[in-house]
């Protein structure tokens, strides 16, 4: 083989590993634009200034004008809200101590209690709704509406819905705080004992203070799947209660319109602002962890 | 109190089931009792005006089997394979794309893929129906606008959208799993491939492959269950045309006042599900083994 054939061959071998390399990349790029190009869109037509949300007819904030008169969508947001707050914190304190049980203890019935958690994860969303739906049905409780002032608002949320939420949180929860748990060193608890600490001093000085960041990511998933749930919600409230998604799908059932657009964005944004807490928190965690190796 | 007190000291088995008292109380009486009843449902018989009649049947699941119900499950079987399938082919690469970055650019990669993946639900299928309706969809108005077709093309109200709305939503699912078994790949198993002189394909199919199967396997399972069961995606997407075993049971519940045979209905799903998860690792174990 000559000297020159080999060099060819080799200008050959990196030409093609750049068009390799350049086609990879394209791909990257095209499939980071399917992911977004629809939501994208989707923003741009709540600003539109027609009823149309494929022609675009200029720049106008009238759909969330309108979105701000809408009784209905203002009363469904705080409703949104109101469930994901008491579901959430509910399901935190009865997924973390059902955690520290899975994770710090082995007893009799671990691996049924393995099941039972793991089984609202896995089942599909509308089995479970029609689950609940007769099952509030039967037992005739849960429909009844609790009355609560929040923050000015009169509210009246069926606990069957909020019954539900905490149903499908306890499980999300417990598998985030197990993680954390698993993770944790437990030489810091050993040594809290060792200085004579008494067990509930030693859980509260040391190991929550540890699990915190656990807790928080497992609250922030909560919370997310709690405003973000449609189906169970839909089936569990009984008529004439909405939480936003809920209504969000009333009205797309009546009809396309920039409106929708508008309360779209809107949950957007939210989401957005809950990836960024959980973020600035996960950078806490991690410098949690540094300090604790630093001890 | 006090003797309370040490008796929980000396039992831990104890101390764990006082912590999970809360969990198990609300799970056995709003998830397993739920479950129980329903199940008792599916072999009842409906009432006239709703609500059901106290009378052992198996008619419930022997209308399962009629041919328009059993179509039905057959077509969301085939959706859902479809979108599996199809999140496979787009998935696959995306993950490599990221897995092949450098370190710290693969944080804000996974990152962006989760962004829209926290996105409500609806929200994601909204955003399709917006693009894809026949008439007044973006993509159709769009191309007829500038004049490349003169008729809109049939892309809402049919399988092929319930399945981009599908693929659209759970691609992260598919992506992330595998992407994490890619991540993991030791690349010195790589260049010992390479300097025994195998061929890239080759080294896809001998090393890469058979290495990231866990992660595909993970991924297929997170996809194909919850299309299986999908119920928003084809009540917003199918046009009140297409439909899915998801909407046939809710239909039972909203419209045709029909408990038991909508609890007959989601208890053959969710044994399809079981079915299927069981022959997919199966299937999958059994190739791993041979590729080893």
């Amino acid at each position: 083989m000559t000297v020159r054939a080999s060099s060819r061959r080799s200008n050959l071998a990196r030409l093609k590993k750049r068009l390799a390399e350049f086609s990879f990349t394209t791909y990257g790029v095209l499939g980071y634009l399917f992911l977004y190009l629809p939501i994208i869109i989707l923003v741009v037509f709540s600003f539109n200034d027609s009823r149309s949300t494929a022609l675009w007819a200029g720049f106008s904030t009238r759909w969330y004008v309108a979105m701000a008169h809408d009784h209905q969508i203002i009363l469904s947001l705080w409703n949104s809200l109101f469930v994901a707050m008491v579901s959430t914190t509910l399901a935190v304190i009865i997924g973390t101590l059902a955690a520290l049980a899975m994770e710090r203890y082995r007893f009799w019935g671990k691996l049924m209690m393995d099941a039972v958690l793991y089984l609202p994860i896995i089942i599909p969303d509308i089995a479970m709704a029609i689950m609940l739906l007769i099952f509030f049905d039967v037992s005739g409780i849960g429909f009844e509406p609790w009355r609560v002032n929040f923050f000015g608002v009169h509210l009246a949320v069926p606990y069957s819905v909020i019954i539900g939420h905490v149903a499908f949180n306890i499980s999300f929860v417990a598998v985030v705080v197990r993680a954390r748990l698993a993770q944790m060193d437990q030489v810091l608890e050993e040594a809290a004992q060792d200085l004579y600490a008494d067990p509930w001093r030693t859980f509260w000085r040391v190991t929550f203070p540890m699990l915190l960041p656990g807790i928080l990511g497992g609250a922030l998933l909560a919370f997310t799947l709690s405003m973000d749930d449609f189906v169970i919600t839909f089936f569990t409230s009984g008529a004439g209660f909405n939480t936003l998604p809920v209504r969000v799908f009333g009205m797309i059932k009546k009809g396309v319109t920039p409106k929708i657009n508008a309360v779209s964005t809107l949950m957007l944004l939210f989401s957005l602002m809950l990836v960024a807490i959980s973020l600035i928190l996960s950078r806490g965690g991690e410098e949690d962890t540094s300090t604790n190796i630093v001890l | 109190m006090k003797r309370l007190l040490t008796l929980l000291r000396k039992r831990p088995s104890l101390q764990a089931w006082l912590l999970l008292l809360p969990a198990a109380f609300w799970l056995f009486v709003f998830f397993i009792a739920p479950l129980g009843i329903v199940l008792i449902y599916s072999f009842l018989e409906r009432g006239t005006y709703g609500g059901v009649v106290w009378h052992f049947t198996l008619d419930n699941y022997r209308r399962t089997f009629d041919p328009l119900y059993l179509n039905t499950f057959l077509r969301s079987f085939y959706i859902a394979a479809v979108t599996t399938v199809v999140t496979l082919l787009l998935g696959y690469p995306l993950a490599y794309y990221i897995a092949s970055r450098p370190p710290k650019r693969r944080g804000t990669l996974v990152l962006a893929l989760m962004i829209p993946f926290w996105t409500n639900f609806l929200v994601r299928t909204y955003a399709w129906l917006t693009m894809l309706r026949t008439h007044t969809g973006l993509i159709n108005v769009t191309l007829m606008s500038l004049g490349i077709i003169h008729k809109p093309l049939p892309l809402f109200g049919n399988d092929f959208a319930i399945v981009i709305g599908l693929v659209y939503g759970w691609l992260p699912d598919m992506v992330l799993p595998i992407y994490a078994t890619l991540e993991r790949l030791d690349p010195s198993l790589l260049e010992a491939a390479m300097d025994l002189y195998a061929s890239g394909p080759k080294v896809f199919r001998k090393v890469i492959w058979p290495l990231s199967l866990p992660g595909v396997v993970a991924g297929s399972m997170l996809v194909f269950i919850p299309s299986l069961g999908a119920f928003v995606t084809p009540a917003i997407l199918g046009g009140g045309k297409a439909l899915m075993i998801g909407n046939i049971i809710s239909n039972q519940f909203l419209a045709a006042h029909d408990w038991p045979f909508g609890a007959a209905l989601s208890f053959v799903m969710m044994a399809v599900m079981l079915v299927a998860t069981l022959v997919y690792f199966r299937i999958t174990s059994g190739e791993e083994r041979r590729q080893l």
